[in-house]
């Protein structure tokens, strides 16, 4: 029916050796490597080009944004370019009736066929009220998309834990996809997710036209499968025991371990020390401050950012669990203490009562 | 009240001129003895070393993070002082169901009435001191078992926290079979602050306990602290043999 990925290449003036790097890119992202270039350049060239729908909701677009800084440029000029991404509010041409038709077309011509790319939360309260596109709301919109989808992928902590919209109290009752569709869905989750990481998840699918492999949270293992910590070059440091102890103090003039600064490394699960940003340039911790654990559920209220321990609730922000149990221990020996007083005070009339009955007893 | 000649199950009079008859009965048996001392060993490293994971102290210098290890020790022994908590634990939950009448299981749970009764009588020698003396049972009295079984609650929820924040470092089975608290708690930060907040409830539990063996020792006469170092207690032959 439609072209291959191949031949819409070249019709959009691709050169071949253009294809055949691609080929390798797409290949190498796809944890082919190398010498499976041949078998995707075989596929691309008789596969039919997948239709892709690119769904925003209650987001920022940083996904996006971070989509198109991905390391191959060639990479994601052929996926944005070639691929049928029939529809996406950010990029498309069209728009109004021109861009709802577009997406209905796509899902007629492409029953079960097609894949759906989520960014951003869905908002449930009020009827989903608070993020409505052409009449709909984000919920109506999801449900009809996801009916005949043949993969589905969250994009980011938004689509895949609710993100800062789910953040307490979360008003607009934001869902992540997961918890609406009964289809399994990859989760790829991320302040925003790093590009390479998302266009490995997309090459994934469509070289090798397979879920990757997911861990029990929906994230590709591969990327998600070790903790930011676990793979960060200050770790040494951390086993050390030396850690920056303030702001620009020496020791982090040193480069030593975030963790006293509130470094969520050693509890969230992304490739962030290994593939890094900007095409291989830096990451976060690299730039000398923590991770904040944007992968993780609930990260924005497990705040705040530069304390190792969440403040305690209740007890204000500086009070985390250290302080109340240093309180609450306090108290104890205080009480302890004023039971041995009132004991020893009462100590003769005990002594005596106790003779007493013994003289009687015996 | 001296105790000093008297044989088990041979009651003779005491000298002096109090002339009560005490009788000495082998209450904690080695291996529950043998429990109390490796779990409170275990307990210390266990809350120091917790704390020190927590709120790391600038214990050694060194230049270069290559020179020294002492935080990787630090939760080294963390981890060795937990699965030897989790085993003793394990051991002990085995000698509740074929150990003696004050080792069983049954004994932590107020489940008769003379239990609850004596909940009531205990609070009032410990807290109220209305009721300075007393019959009080030989082994764990009921009030006293009863936390008991609620610290074992407290020791399971810090084995699943525990093994579930370890099993991201490990591939072991058994911290494995504990990761699916991770989720339900709002992943590992959610765990590793429940975690550590647990550390003051134990730090609580010993100062009261240390407190109130001591207290029970002075108040009950019959050899509370030496009877988890060598077993035998001292029961009043006249007095309420529970």
């Amino acid at each position: 029916m439609g072209d291959s990925i191949w031949q819409s290449m070249e019709k959009k003036g691709y050169s071949r050796r253009d294809f055949l790097q691609f080929c390798v890119a797409a290949a190498t992202v796809a944890g082919l490597g190398r010498t499976g270039a041949a078998q995707v350049a075989s596929v691309f060239e008789k596969k039919e080009k997948p239709a892709v729908i690119w769904m925003h909701f209650q987001e920022c677009t940083c996904c996006s944004e971070s989509f198109i800084r991905a390391s191959h440029p060639i990479v994601v000029d052929a996926l944005l370019d070639v691929l049928s991404l029939n529809y996406t509010e950010t990029l498309m041409a069209a728009s109004g009736f021109q861009a709802e038709k577009s997406l209905n077309d796509t899902i007629k011509n492409n029953k079960g066929k097609y894949i759906v790319l989520v960014e951003g939360a869905v908002p449930t309260k009020d009827g989903g009220v608070y993020c409505m596109i052409g009449g709909k709301t984000a919920e109506q919109i999801l449900q009809t998309v996801a009916a005949d989808a043949a993969a589905i992928v969250a994009w980011g902590s938004c689509a895949s834990n609710g993100c800062v919209q789910a953040a307490k109290p979360n008003p607009t009752g934001a869902t992540p996809i997961h918890k609406l569709v009964n289809k399994p869905v990859i989760n790829v989750p991320g302040c925003p997710p790093i590009a390479d990481v998302m266009m490995s998840v997309v090459t994934h699918l469509l070289v090798l036209g397979q879920v990757p492999e997911l861990d029990s949270l929906g994230r590709p293992k591969e990327f998600y499968g070790r903790r930011v910590h676990d793979t960060c070059y200050r770790r040494a440091n951390y086993d050390a025991g030396l850690f920056v102890e303030s702001w620009d103090d020496e020791n982090a003039r040193k480069g030593y371990c975030l963790y006293k600064m509130g470094c969520r490394g050693p509890v969230t699960y992304n490739a962030c020390s290994v593939v890094k940003w900007n095409e291989g340039t830096s990451y976060p911790i690299q730039s000398g401050h923590g991770c904040i654990g944007c992968s993780e559920e609930g990260f924005w209220d497990n705040g705040p950012f530069y304390q190792h321990l969440p403040s305690f609730p209740g007890f204000g922000i500086e009070s985390t669990a250290d302080t109340v149990g240093t309180i609450v221990g306090a108290a104890t020996l205080a009480g302890v203490a004023a039971h041995a007083v009132v004991t020893n005070i009462r100590k003769h009339k005990v002594i005596a009562e106790v003779h007493a009955e013994e003289e009687k007893e015996s | 009240m001296s105790t000093a000649n008297i044989q088990p199950g041979n009651a003779v009079p005491t000298n002096g001129t109090h002339g009560v008859e005490y009788r000495r009965v082998y209450v904690w048996q080695l291996p529950v003895r043998f429990y109390h001392w490796i779990n409170a060993v275990a307990l210390v490293l266990l809350c120091v070393t917790g704390y020190l994971i927590g709120a790391p102290i600038r214990a050694f210098y060194a230049a270069e993070a290559y020179q020294q290890y002492w935080f990787g020790t630090v939760r080294f022994i963390h981890f060795v002082s937990a699965f030897v908590y989790v085993f003793n634990f394990a051991a002990r939950i085995y000698w509740g169901f074929v150990g003696n009448k004050y080792a069983q299981w049954t004994t932590f749970l107020p489940f008769k009435k003379w239990q609850r009764e004596e909940i009531v009588d205990v609070i009032k020698t410990d807290v109220l001191q209305t009721k300075m003396h007393g019959a009080i049972s030989t082994g764990h009295n009921s009030l006293a078992a009863f936390i008991y079984f609620l610290t074992f609650l407290v020791f399971c929820f810090q084995t699943i926290t525990g093994f579930a924040l370890y099993s991201s470092m490990s591939t072991s089975w058994l911290p494995r079979m504990f990761t699916w608290i991770v989720p339900l708690m709002g992943g590992e930060f959610g765990v590793r602050f429940w975690h550590h907040l647990f550390l003051w409830f134990f730090v609580c539990f010993t100062i009261v306990h240390v407190y109130l063996a001591f207290y029970h020792d002075y108040i009950e006469g019959r050899g509370t602290i030496s009877s988890i170092v060598g077993g035998w207690k001292f029961d009043r032959v006249k007095g309420d043999d529970k």
